[in-house]
């Protein structure tokens, strides 16, 4: 990756980014005023130990969520200045979404599970099924489409979930603990195609605890309470 | 919304569920069903009622000798007098009387052959085959002449030609009426069941003259006596009024002073079938409620699945959400599940209600009536229970918030 990535105009920008959460009668503060840029294709580890906020600052990057205060553009949308569809639209179209459970429809095919974002799309798709088929087989799923979550494989579960976040297109994938359910040999093969997407310019997002699967990243973020205390770019 | 998607997403919720999605649609299925049964059997019902009403003739007064004893009053009980055949063409000579029956009823041995049946012999006049809208299937009536000589002639009805006769033609042959043999001239056609629930078939007819001199026998004190007149009123007369005027020609003929009571009652047999058939009605429309219930409370079965099902499904919601679906979605999703639902067993309680109505008309012997309309009505109503029952909980699974419905397990 060269090093310039980052001196390119940011695709995720927080400026001052806090988040207060209210617990009964006392505040939480999840995020402390962070300032962060992500720059297109750069793949980034978020760490920290659990209650650091790493997992607040994803819900935040992927449009689930608007921060208490400051700044956060996404793709140049500022969003505390969105309705709660625009924020729907910006996952559809700008963010996929890769989780630890996989979070698959169990009873759906494969391909009914990738079609998903595609139907809830506002761009006029012509084609949902050749777009699904072609994203399972960018994962290396194009045998086995009409197979139900129970009848595959936890690795190949979670390639369908990424087939899932790739089906719009989209700027970002956020990446949850996305090997946390899988054993080493099955991670190692997710993990490669994550670095994969990322070449072809998708800015990969993955919030892990694991050392050598945030080692897959050029950068690494570190979290804890609620404040961004290390940021580290891997020499090439 | 994307209504599409709403749809595609709530049926394949559906189909893909089918254990949650029956029991979900059961209750609206028992209650549409109970509605539809309960329907075309008071329809049904209804039907019948007017036909008998038809078939007895709605213009007819009947008048029996007698005191009236509504209201327990019972001066006058002890005079039953009959009537006599000259009341009979008193009557007849009035404009509002197209015809005026005279009948002697009794309960009768009759013989063929082998065969011998209890039924009821009516000496009657010529009018009771007008009155009573008679016709024969075979042979014919008999003529005025015919009865004021006492020809020893019979007219049966259907029930007492298959079970004398079996397959052989009556006509022409002898039968024996408490050991006087009569010549069998006519069937009369078929008419069923009657509004009481006798078998108007089991019946002779015979003239009057022959009934009184020979059978029945005859009243000692008045002669020629007649027990029931049948009158027939011309159509536009109001019925009231020529009940009245019947009143006052018997009063002054069988001689009561005024201030006296009647001695005798003038009816109309329509009346009373209309107040039973009004009966009926409430009847009908008693069970057409508690229908309505159980359908509302099958709504709320569907309202209750639903709120498990939401829960049961937070986390998918949550994806759904994660994925870009918006709230309008997520609401029309299950809004339309439950509408499905509603509907889908609507349709199958509806084809069960009128199977279950057709099933006890067949066991019952009692008429149903299927009416198009009330299926709509009823698929109508299942709909509304849906969109009523079905908007809270989709109303709560689109105000989820994405990121606890996805932490949700």
């Amino acid at each position: 990756m060269p090093d310039l990535a980052h001196k390119k105009k940011p695709i995720i920008q927080c400026r001052n980014v806090t988040k207060t959460y209210v617990v009964g009668d006392h505040e939480v503060h999840a995020l402390r005023g962070v300032d962060i840029d992500f720059y297109a294709g750069e793949m980034t580890a978020i760490m920290g130990p659990s209650g650091s906020g790493k997992s607040t600052l994803m819900n935040l990057i992927g449009a689930l969520d608007t921060p208490t205060s400051g700044s956060l553009l996404i793709n140049g949308e500022e969003l505390s200045a969105l309705s709660s569809d625009q924020l729907a639209d910006i996952r559809n179209e700008t963010i996929g979404f890769v989780f630890q459970q996989f979070n698959l429809l169990g009873r759906a095919s494969a391909l009914t599970n990738v079609k998903l974002p595609l139907r809830y799309s506002r761009k006029h798709i012509t084609d949902i099924h050749d777009r699904a088929e072609e994203c399972l087989k960018m994962v290396g799923l194009g045998e086995r489409m009409d197979h139900k979550p129970m009848q595959l494989s936890g690795g190949q579960q979670q390639r369908v979930a990424i087939a899932r976040a790739l089906a719009c297109s989209p700027a970002v994938i956020l990446a949850d603990e996305p090997t946390g359910a899988l054993d080493t040999k099955t991670s190692i093969e997710i993990m490669e195609l994550l670095v994969n997407l990322g070449k072809q310019g998708i800015t990969v997002i993955l919030v892990t605890h694991e050392q050598d699967v945030a080692d897959y990243a050029h950068r690494q973020l570190r979290f804890r309470d609620g404040q961004l205390v290390s940021d580290e770019r891997r020499s090439s | 919304m994307k209504i599409k998607v709403a749809f595609q997403s709530a049926l394949e919720s559906l189909i893909t569920n089918p254990l949650r999605s029956f029991l979900t649609m059961l209750g609206i299925m028992i209650g549409v069903a109970s509605v539809m049964a309960m329907m075309a059997i008071s329809e049904g019902a209804a039907q019948q009622v007017d036909a008998q009403i038809s078939a007895l003739g709605a213009n007819n007064l009947t008048i029996r000798p007698g005191a009236d004893r509504r209201g327990g009053r019972s001066s006058g009980a002890a005079s039953a007098t009959p009537f006599t055949d000259k009341i009979v063409e008193r009557l007849k000579q009035e404009s509002f009387a197209v015809a005026v029956s005279a009948t002697n009823r009794g309960s009768v041995t009759v013989v063929s052959g082998q065969q011998n049946w209890q039924t009821s012999l009516y000496g009657v006049n010529t009018d009771y085959f007008i009155t009573q809208a008679w016709q024969t299937t075979e042979g014919r009536l008999f003529d005025e002449g015919e009865e004021k000589s006492g020809r020893a002639y019979a007219v049966i009805g259907q029930t007492i030609a298959d079970t004398l006769f079996e397959g052989t033609n009556p006509i022409g042959q002898r039968i024996r009426v408490n050991n006087v043999p009569l010549e069998v001239i006519g069937i009369l056609e078929k008419k069923g069941q009657s509004n009481f629930g006798g078998d108007r078939d089991d019946i002779i007819l015979i003239p009057i003259s022959t009934a009184r001199n020979r059978i029945l026998g005859a009243d000692p004190t008045t002669g020629k006596h007649v027990s029931t007149m049948e009158v027939s009123v011309t159509d536009n007369y109001d019925m009231a009024l020529v009940q009245s005027q019947i009143e006052d020609i018997l009063r002054d003929l069988r001689r009561i002073s005024p201030g006296d009571a009647d001695d005798f009652r003038v009816f109309n047999i329509a009346d009373f079938i209309r107040a039973r058939s009004s009966t009926q009605a409430t009847f009908g429309i008693l069970l057409a409620f508690t229908a309505a219930v159980s359908l509302i409370v099958g709504g709320v079965g569907v309202m209750n699945i639903m709120l498990v099902s939401v829960t049961e499904r937070t986390r998918e919601i949550g994806l759904r959400m994660a994925l870009g679906a918006r709230k309008a979605d997520i609401l029309g999703q299950f809004l339309i599940e439950a509408i499905a639902l509603c509907f889908l067993g609507g349709l199958i309680g509806s084809v069960l209600g009128i199977g279950a109505a057709k099933l006890a008309a067949n066991l019952g012997d009692f008429p149903v009536n299927v009416s198009m309309s009330i299926a709509l009505i009823a698929l109508g109503a299942s709909v509304a229970v849906g969109l009523f029952f079905g908007y809270f909980p989709a109303r709560r699974a689109a105000k989820l918030n994405p990121i606890e419905a996805l932490r949700h397990d």
